[in-house]
């Protein structure tokens, strides 16, 4: 087991006082990245990246990925308590996480999320320990084709999940395609839909949108609820912990699921965003408490945490084995890693072996002290529903125009934030689902371009999908999700007239 | 007051690119920033620019060069419009500095965004980005003519050459090589990033790229891809081994190899249009003793960058040459913006 002797020297690069502490250090700064929506990991970590550039390169991506730990970690927070995404893979955290803090269970909504991202990440990591040349070669078999068949299954494993119409999630996913449509087209080089205007050349920000759609949107609905936060009654116990550890067990098929959708999402690279969707999807398609998500359910903020944690931590590996960033954060860190000296790529396994073991060792480190940490935080963060409303909404605003401030430093990005927390507000009322347009303003263009890329390099041709078998068996699996609800009316249908017939 | 200045700065500056020398250190450090510069990057996070933009700011950093703090923001959207936009409506803020890519030029000619090299001012040239022709080395190909040859035998279309972003350099240089192959052109596949093009010519996704060498390098070494010739009137100067058996010299320039196409990508600074020559000399003394850093000759070398360094009169010849040579490509090609 040359991989485990190699992990050994690791944990004795990673185990040291100045080491621990960078991570204590990294991690709460990267809570607090993720508890401020707008100033996302990648942000955080690209403005503490000159600092590091004096220190040895191990310690100094220790502390960077601990900050990256830190915002996966700091993500859900928000989520849950106010139903504001501080991540942008934190959206799908709240379809659950937000119920379960209404109805007084914040607390275990909190514990439920950060055992599972680090359930996610550690799965992760051990696949990067002991399989990392064979899943290296896995992600190089991933053309335009098979990245377009992995977002139609994202797609796919969401339709027919909102509660509402199956049309007003179509409606809403369109508006989110079209939304998403603005700006440069990738393909082409030219701009669209900017009608001239200046502002509109960056397209509509993802993390802006949520900012406001959910955030500003849930401000509203809650002032006309009568000015107070539901659940914020809740008591104040301190046996959190055991108590939502005793649910967990029972989850297991959902972690594991989760943990794989993950670590091929970020592995692909899908991202963490578009694995923790999926993971809540597939959870809620396959799980036997299915019906009950969105109304609170602890497997619901189970499956994206750990889905999101594990694409996080496994978007590392195709950094570190092949030179591409499986995130936004990761292609900050690939930055990190050229003016540290070192070169990404296949040989830096071989040729940097203590700087590729301390980081592995000191993501099972920097994940363990990362979860004793917010653990012990947890009943602190479920007091803050506890201040009255009139005080904390105030600052959720201004926070959130900050954040909205802060991800393309422009003032327009407030008033659209604005204009989103409206449109959010009018979505809720009109029981229109969020999610899908969430879901297709973030992975729309990246679809779109795949879609093309594709169809460039088969001049044409649909086929190209179903050209291998890799490429053949996501597609094909895509379309059973899509129809499925459609395939179940039918067998219910039929089953009811009496004809025994198999579902197709 | 305002203007009267400007229009003092303006005879100043014609004054001294007359004598085409902004190295008069005596009174060069007679201006210096009163709040954090900000350095715009017209590109996304993890890209070359932005690599360098970063390694700069930490650079600076490290070893103390200016006295107020270096700020470092990405505006990316529309091809790096935004960024220049920015620069262009803050012409009176000389505490703005952007760094550029070839998007310089590309951007306003492909998309029609409304802004010029013109529209800023010129500070230093840091170097010239390299571009190189990649194929996987599991195909026979072993020089730029074996490829050439095949793409002239294949069918119109066949050879499938990736590139980052669409009518910006990578297919500049496309449609400049496809002026030479008798008429058969590539499938051009437009990818996000230079990382992203290096691991799909390792999958074999497609035939050809044309990254810089810090894209494919990392390939290169662990025998994946195969440098085929370098888009430069000479040799790479770096002589040190990367591989077991090559350096970057060891790579023959593609006019060598029968493929008579030169393209370099400027990796320049420019700050605001109105700054007066005493600010633009203090960026200048700025970045040279951000050169002169041992950091910085190590991520030359690394990056195989051609380190041509240019101020001033010298430099804005080079822009305006480097314009025509950029309009007369995409004109060639077709990118112009219908406008």
């Amino acid at each position: 087991m040359d991989e485990l002797n190699a992990l050994f020297g690791g944990f004795a690069v990673a185990l040291s006082a100045y080491h621990i502490m960078l991570m204590v250090i990294g991690i709460t700064l990267g809570v607090v990245i993720g508890v401020l929506p707008g100033l996302g990991g990648a942000n955080g970590v690209a403005i503490l990246l000159p600092l590091t550039f004096s220190m040895p390169p191990t310690s100094a991506i220790i502390l960077l990925t601990s900050i990256y730990w830190g915002a996966l970690f700091g993500g859900a927070i928000t989520s849950i308590l106010f139903n504001i995404p501080g991540e942008p893979w934190s959206v799908a955290t709240t379809f659950d996480g937000h119920p379960m803090a209404q109805n007084g269970k914040a607390d275990e909504a909190l514990v439920g999320a950060f055992t599972a991202s680090f359930v996610g990440a550690i799965f992760a990591v051990c696949l990067i320990t002991f399989l990392a040349p064979v899943v290296a070669k896995f992600a190089l078999k991933f053309g335009p084709a098979e990245f377009f068949a992995v977002q139609f299954l994202t797609f796919a494993s969401f339709i027919g999940m909102g509660r509402g119409s199956a049309f007003k999630t179509v409606a809403s996913m369109c508006l989110g395609f079209a939304l998403a449509s603005v700006g440069l087209d990738g393909v082409t080089g030219t701009l669209r839909m900017t009608f001239g205007q200046d502002e509109l050349l960056n397209g509509f920000k993802f993390l802006v949108a949520v900012i406001g759609l959910f955030g500003i949107g849930e401000i509203l609905c809650s002032m006309e609820d009568g000015l107070k936060f539901n659940g914020a009654t809740a008591k104040l116990r301190m046996d959190a912990v055991i108590r939502t550890w005793k649910q967990l067990p029972g989850m297991w098929l959902t972690f594991l699921r989760s943990c794989i959708v993950g670590c091929w999402m970020g592995i692909t690279p899908g991202g963490a965003t578009p694995a923790s969707f999926m993971g809540y999807g597939i959870a809620k398609r396959l799980s036997k408490r299915g019906d009950n998500f969105g109304k609170g359910e602890l497997e619901g903020v189970v499956a994206p945490e750990t889905a999101a944690h594990a694409a996080g931590t496994a978007a590392l590996l195709p950094m570190l084995t092949l030179g591409i960033p499986g995130s936004p954060t990761a292609a900050v860190l690939l930055g990190g890693l050229l003016i540290w000296g070192l070169q990404p790529g296949p040989l830096l396994f071989v040729e940097q072996p203590d700087f590729v073991w301390g980081l592995i060792a000191s993501m099972y480190l920097g994940n363990v002290v990362g979860l004793i940490m917010v653990l012990t935080c947890v009943p602190f963060f479920a007091a803050i529903l506890r201040v009255p409303f009139s005080i904390i909404a105030p600052a959720i605003v201004f926070v959130c125009a900050i954040g909205a401030y802060t991800v393309n430093n422009a003032m327009f990005d407030v008033w659209m934030m604005l204009a989103f927390g409206v449109l959010g507000y009018l979505f809720n009322k009109l029981r229109y689902p969020l999610p899908p347009l969430v879901l297709a303003l973030v992975l729309g263009d990246q679809a779109e371009s795949s879609f093309r890329q594709a169809m460039l390099v088969s001049q044409g041709n649909v086929g190209v999908f179903w050209s291998n078998w890799l490429c053949g068996s996501i597609m094909t699996l895509g379309l059973v999700m899509a129809f499925w609800p459609m395939l179940q009316a039918l067998r219910v249908k039929l089953s009811s007239n009496g004809a025994i017939t198999r579902a197709a | 007051m305002i203007r009267r200045e400007v229009s003092k700065a303006k005879t100043i500056a014609a004054a001294l690119a007359a004598s085409a020398c902004l190295t008069s250190p005596s009174w060069a450090q007679s201006w210096e920033p009163t709040k954090p510069v900000t350095l715009v990057i017209p590109a996304g996070t993890g890209g070359g620019a932005d690599q360098m933009a970063r390694f700069i700011q930490g650079v600076v950093q490290k070893h103390n060069l200016m006295k107020q703090p270096l700020i470092v923001i990405n505006k990316a959207g529309g091809a790096g419009a935004e960024g220049f936009l920015e620069m262009k409506a803050s012409a009176s803020d000389p505490h703005k500095i952007t760094i550029t890519l070839s998007n310089l030029f590309t951007t306003p000619l492909g998309t029609g965004s409304p802004f010029n090299w013109k529209d800023m001012k010129p500070v230093a040239m840091l170097a010239l980005d390299q571009f190189v022709l990649w194929v996987n080395s599991e195909k026979p190909y072993k020089t730029a003519k074996d490829y050439v040859d095949a793409v002239k035998a294949g069918t119109d279309r066949q050879f499938k050459m990736g590139g980052t972003g669409s009518k910006q350099e990578d297919q500049i240089v496309t449609a400049a090589v496809e002026q030479l192959t008798d008429g058969k052109k590539f499938t051009y596949v437009p990818y996000a990033g230079g990382g992203q093009v290096a691991v799909q010519l390792v999958g074999n996704h497609v035939d050809s790229t044309v990254n810089n060498p810090i894209e494919a390098v990392g390939q290169w070494r662990a025998g994946q891809l195969r440098p085929l010739c370098i888009f430069d009137a000479q040799r790479s100067t770096y002589t040190a081994k990367v591989t077991d058996k090559e350096a970057w010299s060891d790579i023959p320039t593609c006019k060598e190899s029968g493929l008579p196409v030169e393209y370099q990508m400027l990796r320049g600074i420019f700050t605001t249009k109105n700054a007066t020559p005493a600010q633009v000399n203090f960026y200048v003394d700025l970045l040279k003793k951000v050169m002169a850093t041992p950091d910085w000759k190590e991520f030359m070398e690394k990056g195989a960058f051609n380190q041509t360094m240019m101020t001033g009169a010298d430099y804005e010849k080079w822009l305006v040459s480097a314009e025509t040579l950029h309009s007369d490509l995409m004109k060639k090609a077709g990118f112009l913006a219908t406008q």
